[in-house]
């Protein structure tokens, strides 16, 4: 089975693509230390880099990685479902930039 | 796989016990006007390095005292064996000669005015030739992992950094700390979001409270200043790569930390004297920034992750390049030391990539030029309070 997505931690809702994923693919799911955690089937492309959900989440829950929430789901998520700034806000979040991206942004 | 463990440590070990992985003489300027003697004596004596600087003239306050603490950590790096200090007057530049004897190595000061450029440069030239041959005679001994003050910070970050980057530096860090080394990580501004996690990492109430005041410090001066950070956070560019909000990216930084407890706190350039541990020094996150407060800090090896592409160095603080991305891989190897692109493709796991960065960081210990030394990527960026008077 095609090896794609890494876990910080294996019990993170969320797991990143490390290649971009296809809907359909079935995908192994595997922490940094190298074990396999679960297989996850896709029900949307997911570029390189972008998050997966590995498990279903109803509208206004905490979305967990790292261990930790990132945010809040903004509607309801489907297991192996793209995670990202359509279904997840920040509990940070404050609207948009009034810093302007600039050249002197560091990270 | 590679065997750090198989290699030997060597470095310098200085007259205080500190241990330095290079043996500079260093020629600070006390301020900018200075900087044309520094670099004079510069050009007369092989084997010397100038730090020329556009400040240190009518600062006052905390601003003046951090340009000084710099300037005297930087003197007092074991990355240097000796210093010469040109000043245009006597009071100041005397105060960061004693300052850095307080180590033991060969300092000397010279001060411009009733003398002139010419006549300083000549006096400081014969003492910097006689602090060169001391300097080129001494020999690397055999030293420990814990003897080697590290420090650590992220810059052009994306995904790629809190996948594998940042988590291969906090297995790192993990390995280092359980041998007793000293540590340093901080970038005061890129933890908003994990701010908690930070908290609940420091090893005391203490501790805690002084980062807690350094992080509410921070945010009150962006509110002083009518803007709103975490409405910029993440970056556009952050986002197209997949980071959707700021507690990911800020969760993604401090994964540099490991699993290691914060065991102090550090005022903007100020060095560790408790125990061995993980430090969070206040600082800002503009790289060159960070990186000038580590080395005034004592840093000897800096650890640097980056995704797109940060090619920053140090003049006297080694600056390791690790990243995870296969395109900056590609695209910039020059300023790549360490490719950990590797976990991405699952060819080896965290602790892979670890041993792989441990290998490089003993090669370098040991003599072996970074990428950013051998480009000549000298970044020594003072860190401005506020405007002078």
């Amino acid at each position: 089975m095609k090896k794609g997505i890494l876990l910080h931690e294996a019990d993170d809702d969320v797991g990143v693509a490390t290649m971009d994923l296809r809907t359909g693919e079935v995908i192994e799911a595997l922490t940094l230390e190298g074990e396999r955690v679960t297989e996850i089937e896709l029900v949307d492309d997911v570029p390189l880099a972008h998050k997966v959900a590995m498990q279903p989440k109803e509208a206004h829950q905490d979305v967990v990685e790292y261990g930790r929430a990132i945010g809040s789901s903004t509607t309801a998520i489907a297991r192996g479902a793209h995670v990202h700034t359509h279904n997840l806000h920040g509990k940070r979040w404050s609207g948009r930039s009034q810093i302007v991206e600039h050249h002197g942004d560091e990270s | 796989m590679s065997e750090y463990h198989d290699i030997s440590l060597t470095g310098y070990r200085r007259e205080n016990g500190r241990v330095g992985i290079r043996n500079f003489v260093l020629l600070i300027s006390v301020d900018d006007i200075s900087n044309a003697a520094v670099l004079g004596v510069q050009n007369l004596v092989r084997g010397t390095l100038a730090l020329p600087h556009p400040y240190g003239r009518l600062q006052f306050g905390a601003d003046l005292d951090l340009t000084f603490d710099t300037l005297i950590g930087y003197g007092k790096n074991p990355n240097v064996a000796a210093v010469v200090v040109i000043g245009i007057e006597p009071n100041w530049t005397n105060h960061i000669v004693e300052q850095i004897a307080e180590t033991g190595k060969p300092v000397r000061g010279f001060s411009i005015e009733r003398t002139g450029d010419l006549q300083t440069i000549a006096d400081a030239a014969r003492v910097a030739q006689q602090f060169v041959q001391y300097a080129t005679e001494l020999q690397r001994v055999p030293v420990e992992w814990n003897e080697i003050l590290v420090s650590t910070k992220c810059g052009e970050s994306d995904t790629t950094s809190g996948l594998a980057s940042n988590p291969t530096v906090g297995r790192v860090y993990d390995r280092l700390e359980e041998g007793g080394s000293t540590l340093i990580f901080g970038e005061t501004t890129e933890v908003t979001g994990a701010e908690d996690k930070v908290m609940e990492r420091c090893s005391t109430p203490e501790v805690a409270a002084q980062f807690k005041q350094a992080f509410d410090d921070y945010q009150d001066l962006v509110q002083s200043q009518g803007v709103n950070l975490l409405g910029s956070q993440p970056t556009e560019g952050n986002i197209r790569g997949g980071l959707t909000t700021i507690e990911e990216k800020a969760l993604g930084n401090v994964e540099k930390m490991g699993r290691c407890s914060v065991v102090g706190y550090l005022d903007q350039a100020e060095a560790p004297g408790g125990p061995p541990g993980l430090y969070f020094m206040d600082s800002s996150s503009a790289a060159a920034e960070m990186v000038t407060l580590c080395c005034a800090g004592g840093a000897v090896l800096h650890l640097f992750t980056t995704g797109q592409g940060n090619i920053i160095g140090n003049p006297v603080l080694p600056t390791i390049k690790i990243t995870a991305n296969p395109l900056t891989v590609e695209t910039m190897s020059e300023h790549v030391d360490v490719d950990v692109s590797g976990l991405l493709r699952f060819e080896y796991n965290l602790d892979g990539a670890a041993d792989l960065t441990m290998e490089n960081m003993a090669r370098t210990i040991n003599g072996r030029l970074t990428c950013a030394e051998t480009l000549r990527h000298d970044e020594f960026v003072l860190t401005k309070l506020y405007r002078s008077a």
